[in-house]
């Protein structure tokens, strides 16, 4: 049997039910000094003076550093935001100072003793602040920071940080000739990636120059860019180690708290300082995921038939830009959901707040934008009276149509949506949305909405693999992606394991990421990593077969055309008896005399994304992934119409994922995906109080989904349309389970309590609003 | 319990062993575990607030957050961490159940599970929901951790 198909145990499960997975702060070199972030206590106020005398005399105080020590402006996009707030600071939590002590807590003792005086400013606590007419700035530099990686568009004298736009068809010719519209305006808050391990970042400057950074990231090469960029040091000088990772939800994807462990030791003589967050800082300090106010407007034949569309996105984006220039144009390729909508309007806008800044959010944005579009989907069916899943289905995009950009799409990089939404009807026992009664207060109703998503990535994303065999002919695997739960280290060693032809307990992998010893991959983020990876080590594998059979044709006295190569043997195709082992060729062949030829077998691979490009601006046509995984998701809940309390019944996901590497991974994936998504929409948001403070920066407050609230049962069903130019035909599937979910569970309840229901979260009180306002 | 008002030794019994550390006042079992002289880093700090359960240990076999304990406390007590399980049925139901994916939970879920499965009543499902409510797991459907815990406890309502 094929290993690939295979539900196989990760590689390191003994590990961690043994508490012996290590994580970045489980590894403490002795002699290290700790650091701690003074976070700012404004959210919008210049800085008159930093008192930090007081900290400083306490014993055991190595340096008390500030934003007037550091020059440099960090951003992923555009440069625009300082590692330590200078002159003034933008949200309540923004690191203020930084405080090197001997221990973790006399830093924390001296963190208590910085004072700052303040002088406040008006608080842009909300998108409609940031829009408003004469809105106070966030950013009075807005326009004259540096565009580090095009495209973006900042609006000088404005809260816009970048607008990105999609224009297809013609909207105003085409509306005219609808039969039926509809509008609406959807509201979501701020979340948080709630990655149960606390961002932690070490640093040490050596002697001979070489930077040591040890942090819980996604990204290792993009923090040795961007350490070596900001301090302009030699790339090679910088060596990022990350061990596992103890979630991460594209919030470990951005660069932060290694900067800082950098300015730390730096000020300490290059000592080894370890900054590690506790849960308040990391929600309040830390990038968190967007909040997304919308509206959509949609017209269509009175059969159902979508004309054209006309759509605006705000992102509250909160103080700093980060990725979000990349998540409005993720946002804006993909803004029509899966369907085909020939005219279309869009326009996307990054809205500078004084909340605390935003980066990736597994979906990268799509989430939110499922969430407006599916909203309006549903609502364009309740008006037209019609089955939602037959409305989807009707309009869903086909083979040779054009996505919003303009791509052009094909089986293979589009997938096959209307076959996921008929095996979904049979999943779920698709009622066609009906509300049905169970009880004198109890109501039964199903809700589903639909997906797809793609890469977003940038054109010129690259991944390696590096092979070396071992003596007995097992493989060492070294990949540049990181493992933080999806297993993808183990699916890479699957994948090495069907091209080699070799038991997959033969294929050791390099659990920690180095990017100095590991071959670069972009960043593990986009759900990519099964392609990128994948692709990188079938090229390496490839390599090592070139060589076995290479080196086997020297030995066996053939053509390396006549060898092929199974049960660990190079063998002549026409005669299987003249063999050789791999572990008689791994380190060279030693022939009987004792003389040898070879050396060590070692494979090389890599992989580079093709035929993308970046949106232009002018004309809104790109190509911003290789294919699009598309889906659709339902829920069943049951609702009491008195107390508007509900329980989530069924979750179910039919996606098309096409070859389905490691089954029981990826139905891990979605439903994890499906519980992250619920609670998303049923209790999670960011609170900010009246002058911007992060009210919820714990547990207690920021409530997520706990044993007993996630659905009853979880239904999760494929259809396997092969992506072509992918390993063995699988597409992504990793942040695919959060997608359409909540959007989903907004549809069940609007139909249930018989309101639109458009804001998240949907508690039983904003259900209880929503009806006291309609009334 | 003792009272500290400076660094001082204590003796711990973790894992069925006696151990002399030097603690300070005011820290936590968890600080202690962690600490370079036991290194036991299999309890994970999550938020050291005693909501998220990911440091859960199990004092005198009842799971207990150790960010919430100080150590000071636990003298002549019998701490047990996830690494003094030894090959116990809830660390086979979890791989079995693929009941983890990131791992940081997981120490701190299967502690609670263990001392449920040791308990002397067979519990029932809500009792096992309400054991495992003390902790959170973001990346599973929580369904996995629910059935491998099911599945080491005796069943209550099984014939």
């Amino acid at each position: 049997m094929s290993i690939i198909g295979t539900s196989v145990q990760r590689k390191e499960a003994r590990n961690k039910v043994s508490g012996r997975a290590r994580y970045t702060n489980d590894l403490t070199i002795p002699g290290t000094w700790h650091a701690v972030v003074v976070p700012a206590r404004q959210a919008h106020a210049h800085i008159l003076s930093i008192d930090t005398e007081k900290a400083k005399q306490i014993a055991g105080v190595k340096a008390v550093i500030t934003g007037d020590d550091v020059s440099v402006l960090t951003g992923d996009v555009i440069e625009d935001r300082p590692p330590l707030a200078k002159d003034k600071v933008r949200y309540w939590g923004e690191p203020i100072a930084l405080i090197v002590a001997r221990d973790e807590a006399t830093a924390q003792r001296a963190a208590g003793m910085i004072t700052v005086r303040y002088r406040p400013l008006p608080v842009i606590n909300s998108i409609g602040d940031g829009i408003a007419d004469n809105a106070a700035l966030v950013h009075e530099k807005n326009g004259g920071y540096k565009v580090a990686t095009p495209p973006a568009y900042p609006k000088k004298q404005t809260n816009i940080a970048d607008e990105a736009n999609v224009e297809k068809g013609d909207v105003e010719r085409a509306w005219p000739g609808s039969d039926i519209t509809v509008d609406i305006h959807v509201s979501l808050p701020q979340i948080d990636h709630a990655a149960m391990e606390p961002r932690v970042a070490k640093a040490e400057i050596l002697p001979d120059g070489r930077v040591l950074i040890h942090c819980s990231s996604q990204a290792p090469f993009e923090v040795r860019k961007l350490i070596a960029k900001y301090f302009k040091l030699n790339p090679g000088q910088v060596v990022v180690e990350v061990p596992l990772v103890g979630g991460a939800f594209g919030g470990k994807s951005s660069v932060q708290l290694e900067v800082l462990a950098y300015i730390a030791s730096k000020a300490v003589g290059g000592r080894v300082v370890k900054i590690v967050n506790t849960r308040e800082t990391d929600m309040a300090s830390c990038p968190g995921g967007m909040g997304l106010e919308a509206d959509i407007s949609l017209a269509a034949r009175q059969d159902g038939h979508l004309l054209a569309a006309k759509m605006r996105f705000y992102m509250d984006i909160g103080a700093y830009t980060d990725s979000a220039p990349r998540v409005a144009r993720a946002i804006a390729a993909q803004c029509t959901g899966p369907y085909h909508i020939a005219n279309l309007h869009t326009d996307v806008f990054c809205v500078y707040t004084n909340h605390t800044y935003t980066t990736a959010l597994r979906g990268f944005g799509h989430m939110p934008m499922t969430f407006a579009v599916e909203r309006a989907m549903d609502e364009l069916a309740q008006k037209l009276n019609m089955d939602p899943l037959r409305l989807r289905e009707i309009n869903a995009l086909k083979p040779g149509q054009l996505t919003p950009t303009k791509a052009r799409l094909t089986e293979s990089n589009l997938g096959h949506l209307p076959l996921t939404i008929y095996k979904m009807r049979e999943l779920i026992g698709w009622k066609q949305g009906k509300v049905e009664r169970v009880g004198e207060h109890r109501v039964r109703v199903q809700g589903v909405a639909a997906f797809w998503k793609t890469s977003s990535s940038p054109p010129n994303a690259i991944s390696g693999a590096i092979i070396t065999m071992n003596s007995d002919g097992s493989v060492n695997l070294s990949i540049g992606a990181v493992e933080f739960g999806p297993a993808t280290k183990t699916t890479a060693a699957q994948i090495l394991a069907a091209q080699l032809r070799i038991p997959l307990d033969k294929v050791f992998v390099h659990e920690d990421v180095n990017t100095h010893v590991d071959p670069e991959h972009w960043k593990t983020v986009a759900s990519m990593s099964t392609y990128m990876v994948g692709r990188a080590v079938i090229d390496a594998a490839n390599d090592i077969i070139n060589q076995l059979k290479s080196l086997g044709a020297a030995v066996l006295r053939c053509s390396p055309d006549d060898l092929d190569f199974g049960d660990e043997k190079v063998y002549v195709r026409d005669d299987p008896s003249i063999a050789l082992k791999f572990s008689q060729l791994a380190l060279g062949y030693k022939y009987k005399e004792g003389d040898s030829i070879g050396g060590q077998l070692i494979g090389r691979g890599r992989f580079m994304i093709r035929h993308l490009n970046l949106l232009d601006q002018q004309t809104g046509k790109g190509r911003p992934g290789p294919a699009w995984t598309v889906g659709v998701q339902a829920v069943e809940v049951e609702y009491d119409q008195n107390t508007h309390q509900y329980r989530i019944l069924k979750a179910a996901s039919v996606v098309d994922a096409g070859r389905v590497i490691n089954p029981a991974a990826a139905r891990g994936q979605l439903m994890g995906g499906m519980n992250m998504g619920l609670g998303v929409a049923s209790r999670e948001g960011i609170h900010y109080g009246h002058d911007g403070q992060f009210l919820n920066n714990q547990f207690r407050s920021y409530r997520v989904m706990r044993v007993g609230e996630q659905a009853d049962e979880y239904l999760i069903d494929f259809v396997e349309t092969p992506q072509i130019d992918a390993p063995f035909g699988a597409r992504p599937l990793g942040e695919h389970g959060i997608l359409a979910i909540g959007a989903a569970l907004a549809n069940a309840l609007s139909r249930a309590a018989g309101v639109p229901l458009n804001t998240l979260p949907i508690t039983p009180e904003a259900i209880w609003r929503a009806r006291r306002h309609q009334s | 319990m003792k009272t500290l008002t400076r660094p001082e030794q204590v003796t711990l019994t973790i894992n069925g062993e006696g151990r002399d550390v030097v603690i300070y006042p005011g820290e936590t079992l968890l600080y202690t575990l962690r600490g370079d002289a036991l290194g036991l880093t299999g309890a994970k700090p999550g938020c050291e607030n005693g909501d998220c359960g990911a440091c859960t240990v199990l004092i005198d076999n009842i799971p207990t957050k150790s960010c919430m304990v100080l150590t000071a406390e636990v003298e002549n007590r019998h701490v047990t961490t996830v690494e003094g399980l030894e090959d116990a049925p809830i660390q086979h139901a979890f791989v079995d159940n693929s009941a983890f994916q990131c791992g940081y939970c997981t120490s701190g879920f299967i502690m609670v599970g263990h001392a449920l499965s040791q308990h002397a009543d067979a519990p029932d499902d809500s009792r096992v929901v309400e054991w495992l409510r003390s902790n959170i797991c973001r990346c599973t459907g929580y369904q996995e951790i629910y059935d491998a815990v099911r599945s080491v406890c005796q069943d209550s309502t099984a014939p």
